[in-house]
C-alpha cells in the first residue's frame, strides 16, 4: 500500500481516463492495459507495480468478466486513499468510466443492426466476418493456454488444456467440474 | 440466388426467449458465476445450448458484432440480447446480471488476497484453472464449426479464413485489430457479392 492524497478533481480525471480508453478496447479492454499502467502507476503513482499486477491476476482468478480487473484498480487507489468507503467508490468509477462510452455505443449500433438485420450490408457484415471469428475463438484458447501454460511443467499444462477441449467439446460435462478438476491437478502438479 | 432466411420448423420449436427482465438478470448472473478465467468460455453453452436463445449461426454473427466494437466482447453480447428483447432496461438488466455478484466476489477475494496469494498450491490451482479455461473457449470454436455450414461464403472460403485469423493470432502473434480489418473485410467483401444475386 502506498498512501496517497486522492482529491474530487483527482477521482474526475481516473473517471475521464478510463471512460477515453473505453472506446479504444477493440477486442477487450485488456488490450489497453499498457495505457493504464503508464498512467495509473508510472505517470500519476496511484498504485504501485504489484496492485496493479494483482488487480488483473484476481480477476483472472474470479468468476466473471475480466474486465473487472478495472474495478479492483479503482479498489486498489481507493484503498492507497484510505480505504472504507473510498475503495468502493474506487471500484465503482473505474468500472462506470470503463463501461460507460462502449456500452452506449454497442446498444447503438446493436438496436441498429438488429433492425435492418435483413439488409444486404448487415448480412455481408455478420456472414463475412464469421468465419474469422470462429478461428478467433480457436486461436484465444491456444493463446491463453499457451500463457497459462508458463515455463514449468508446460507438457503437462497443455495435456489438461487438450484435455479440457476434447470432454467440452464432445461431452456434456458441465464446465464447473472441469474447472474444478482443474484447479486440482494444478494445486498438486503445477505448484 | 436468394438466400432462405426462414429457418426449418424442428429449430424454431425449439427456439426460446428470456421471459422477463429478471430472467435475463439471473440467467447472465448464473453465466458470469460460471465463468472463471472468463466468461467466453461459458456462453456459448449456456445461450445457445441450454437457453437455446440463439441458434449456432446466429450466436457467430452477434459475437461478431461484439467483437468489432470496442469494450469486452462478453459485456457487449449482454447489452445486444438484452437490447433486442427488452429494449434499454434489457441491456441494463443483463449488464447489471453479468457484473453485480461477481463484482461482489472479487471484491471479497480482494479482501482476502494477500493472506493466501503466494501458497504454491494457490498458485498451482489458479494456473490449472486457467489452463481448462483455455481449453474451454477453444472448444467453443471448434463447436461453432458447424455453424458456418449455411454461410454464404462457402466452405472452402470459410475454412480459408478461419484458418488464415488462427495462424495469424496464434502463431503469428499479429495485432488483432489488424487481423480483424484484413480478414474481416475480404469476408465482406466476398459476402457482399455473393448476396448480390
Amino acid at each position: 500500500m502506498i498512501p496517497i492524497e486522492m482529491g474530487a478533481a483527482d477521482w474526475l480525471q481516473m473517471l475521464l481516463h478510463f471512460a477515453t480508453l473505453s472506446l479504444l478496447g477493440v477486442g477487450g479492454a485488456i488490450t489497453t492495459l499498457p495505457d493504464m499502467h503508464r498512467y495509473l502507476v508510472d505517470q500519476q503513482s496511484w498504485l504501485s507495480d504489484t496492485q496493479f499486477n494483482a488487480s488483473v491476476a484476481l480477476a483472472q482468478a474470479a468468476p466473471g468478466p475480466n474486465i473487472l480487473f478495472v474495478a479492483l484498480m479503482g479498489w486498489h487507489v481507493g484503498l492507497n486513499a484510505g480505504a472504507g468507503p473510498l475503495s468502493l467508490m474506487g471500484a465503482l468509477l473505474a468500472l462506470l468510466g470503463t463501461m460507460l462510452p462502449s456500452s452506449l455505443l454497442v446498444y447503438a449500433a446493436g438496436q441498429w443492426s438488429h433492425r435492418n438485420r435483413e439488409r444486404r450490408i448487415i448480412r455481408a457484415f455478420k456472414q463475412g466476418l464469421a468465419p474469422t471469428v470462429v478461428g478467433l475463438l480457436v486461436a484465444t484458447g491456444i493463446v491463453l493456454a499457451a500463457a497459462s501454460a508458463g515455463s514449468d511443467q508446460t507438457w503437462l499444462a497443455w495435456v489438461m488444456a487438450g484435455v479440457a477441449t476434447v470432454l467440452m467439446w464432445r461431452t456434456r460435462l458441465h464446465v464447473l467440474w472441469l474447472l474444478a478438476a482443474g484447479a486440482l491437478a494444478g494445486a498438486f502438479w503445477l505448484r | 440466388m436468394t438466400v432462405l432466411l426462414t429457418r426449418p420448423p424442428a429449430e424454431q420449436a425449439l427456439r426460446q426467449q428470456p421471459r422477463s427482465l429478471g430472467d435475463l438478470f439471473l440467467s447472465f448472473s448464473w453465466l458470469a458465476l460460471q465463468g472463471f478465467g472468463g466468461v467466453l468460455a461459458v456462453a456459448q453453452r449456456e445461450l445457445v445450448e441450454k437457453k437455446r436463445w440463439l441458434s449456432r449461426e446466429e450466436f457467430i454473427e452477434e459475437w461478431a458484432v461484439a467483437q468489432i466494437m470496442p469494450g469486452p466482447n462478453v459485456i457487449n453480447m449482454a447489452i445486444m440480447l438484452g437490447g433486442h428483447h427488452f429494449g434499454w432496461r434489457g441491456a441494463v438488466a443483463a449488464v447489471a446480471g453479468m457484473l453485480t455478484l461477481p463484482l461482489l466476489m472479487i471484491l471479497l477475494l480482494a479482501l482476502l488476497y494477500g493472506s493466501v496469494s503466494q501458497h504454491p498450491a494457490v498458485q498451482g490451482a489458479l494456473r490449472g484453472m486457467g489452463v481448462v479455461a483455455a481449453g474451454l473457449i477453444t472448444a467453443n470454436g471448434l463447436k461453432l464449426i458447424p455453424g458456418l455450414q449455411a454461410n454464404v461464403l462457402g466452405r472452402a472460403i470459410c475454412a480459408a479464413l478461419g484458418l488464415s485469423c488462427l495462424v495469424a493470432v496464434a502463431w503469428l502473434r499479429l495485432p488483432l485489430a489488424a487481423v480483424l480489418l484484413g480478414l474481416g473485410t475480404l469476408g465482406m467483401g466476398l459476402a457482399y457479392r455473393r448476396l448480390q444475386a
